[in-house]
């Protein structure tokens, strides 16, 4: 079964990665780097991408036209999406073990930042059962 | 992969890559380089087969050159390290004799059924056994079974090396079972390829391979299976359940992929061969005497397929063959398809009965079905507000996008219902 886990970052303005030290910031991206590996080799990863900050976000509406309308930032967003991964699992057991590994990512002084993440089914399977 | 093979060579390539690898692992003795030189073999043969045309004895060409790829990596890993114990003769390639054709009757019989054993064996995870069973018996590549399974080749890559590993770890050596084991490892093998079938409902759009593919695959393994090991009624059975099943697979599905049920399907459009030769293995399989789940649920859906309409179907005899099953296996998705047999012969009240007493089953707890089946039976009884609930409550739950589509259908179709 398929699962995304959503890392979600407060919002109120951008990364606070950016302004975290050198030592701090890079022992995140390689935690990163090694949580997408370790997916992959135990066969379990299917996508995973980290997403730029708020301030290049856009937001996007058709006009009456069905010409883009496009607003700025969020700056009222309580949080906004930072990072998923999609996931290929055999239990959801397993898919909140994974999200609470991602969770304990290194942050300033190397503490465990213990984000929230959320965690969504992806309804991607067979359907179950339709035998007889 | 390679266009330019033509369909029948590449059936031979499929037949025979079991075969092969059964000959290598035999001589060699190590199921992972085995395994890794024989899916190189296989594509050696895409590329070569089709420019050079094909080999007088294409199972001897491929063990041939599979065991000059494992003799070449030993030979490697040999003058890099000292000699480790891996039991192998180091005699030039070219003096290495194939095996010759005329034995091929006798052996690789027993190796197909004994990689089966080793693939799906009990301490792979089912998604493990899956992909190595497909790559190892069905002699798919790892770009085709992820493809299948919608994940990144590198993912798949990884999962197939670690079922090797978990094969290799535990010391499971490869060669027939017990007999005291043998029906155990059997009913593993029917396992895995009922799951692989099972993957082929949801057609995916993808060019390569659709998902409905998976089940041509696991009837193809089945096939096999049912070869290796004649007269075993619940290999007929599970073949049987494949082949009725399948025989709906252009009803089952609309225009733009979306579930259509069984009692909504067009059954013009069902295929008639393979309903008759799934009713006649499903009858010689009850014939034998030695009854079991497979052969029960095929033998249902044989009533499904031989009736006219959802009306003429004989639901009471249905309702006794779930009933038979019930008995002989405690599993509520049984429990639950009684519940709906039993609406059908004695009306919806008693279905829901039926439902009551599962409700407790902390099997089911949360499980899709048990509201999908609720809902069901409340909107036969009339009661169009809770079958709406248990319609949407099962949506969310399910964990498949073609039958969330389909229950929310239900739900919205109900919530226009004037009353």
């Amino acid at each position: 079964m398929k699962y995304m886990l959503m890392m979600n970052h407060p919002g109120n303005g951008p990364y606070q990665i950016a302004s975290w030290p050198k030592k701090d910031l890079q022992a995140h991206i390689a935690f990163m780097m090694q949580f997408s590996k370790k997916l992959t080799e135990s066969g379990e990863l299917v996508a995973g991408e980290g997403l730029s900050g708020p301030e290049q976000a856009k937001r996007v509406r058709a006009g009456k036209d069905g010409k883009p309308i496009t607003d700025g930032v969020f700056p009222e967003s309580k949080e906004f999406l930072a990072g998923f991964w999609i996931i290929d699992v055999d239990s959801p057991e397993r898919a909140y073990a994974i999200a609470a590994e991602a969770s304990a990512a290194p942050g300033p002084g190397g503490e465990p930042l213990n984000m929230s993440i959320e965690v969504r089914l992806v309804p991607s399977g067979p359907p179950k059962d339709l035998i007889g | 992969m390679n266009p330019s093979l033509d369909t029948r060579t590449l059936h031979l390539l499929r037949d025979l890559a079991p075969q092969v690898l059964g000959a290598v692992i035999r001589r060699f003795r190590d199921f992972a380089a085995s395994e890794d030189a024989v899916q190189e073999a296989l594509i050696a043969a895409t590329t070569q087969w089709p420019r050079e045309g094909l080999p007088d004895n294409p199972r001897a060409w491929l063990i041939q050159v599979a065991s000059r790829r494992i003799t070449d990596q030993v030979r490697a890993e040999a003058a890099r390290r000292h000699r480790e114990q891996l039991v192998v003769s180091l005699v030039p390639p070219e003096e290495q004799l194939a095996l010759a054709a005329d034995e091929a009757g006798a052996t690789e019989r027993d190796d197909t059924l004994d990689l089966l054993f080793m693939c799906c064996h009990p301490t792979l995870s089912p998604s493990s056994a899956i992909a190595l069973t497909l790559r190892a018996v069905g002699g798919l590549t790892t770009f085709e079974i992820a493809k299948a399974f919608l994940v990144p080749e590198a993912t798949l890559a990884q999962r197939i090396s670690r079922a090797k590993q978990t094969i290799k770890s535990s010391g499971v050596p490869f060669q027939q079972p017990t007999p005291e084991e043998r029906t155990a490892r059997l009913g593993a093998v029917m396992h895995v390829l009922y799951l692989i079938f099972n993957e082929g409902y949801t057609a995916s759009s993808g060019p390569e391979l659709h998902r409905s593919d998976l089940s041509n695959e696991a009837i193809r393994l089945t096939r096999m299976l049912h070869r290796l090991v004649p007269g075993d009624a619940e290999i007929e059975g599970l073949l049987a359940i494949m082949l009725l099943t399948d025989a709906r697979r252009a009803a089952r599905t609309g225009p733009s992929g979306e579930l259509i049920p069984l009692d909504e399907q067009d059954r013009s459009l069902w295929d008639r061969s393979a309903i008759a030769e799934g009713v006649a293995l499903v009858t010689t399989a009850l014939s034998r005497g030695a009854v079991g789940p497979y052969q029960l649920q095929a033998a249902i859906a044989a009533v499904h397929d031989e009736a006219p309409s959802t009306e003429a179907t004989d639901w009471a005899e249905i309702l006794a063959l779930y009933e038979v099953l019930q008995r002989m296996s405690d599993n509520p998705m049984v429990t639950l398809n009684c519940a709906i047999a039993t609406a059908m012969v004695h009306g919806p009240a008693a279905g829901l009965e039926r439902l009551d007493a599962l409700s407790e089953d902390p099997r089911l707890e949360g499980h899709h079905r048990l509201d999908a089946v609720r809902a069901h039976l409340l909107e036969r009884a009339g009661d169009l507000e809770g079958a709406i609930t248990h319609y949407r409550r099962a949506a969310e739950r399910t964990t498949s996008l073609s039958e969330r589509n389909y229950l929310l259908t239900h739900a919205a179709r109900l919530s226009e219902t004037p009353t």
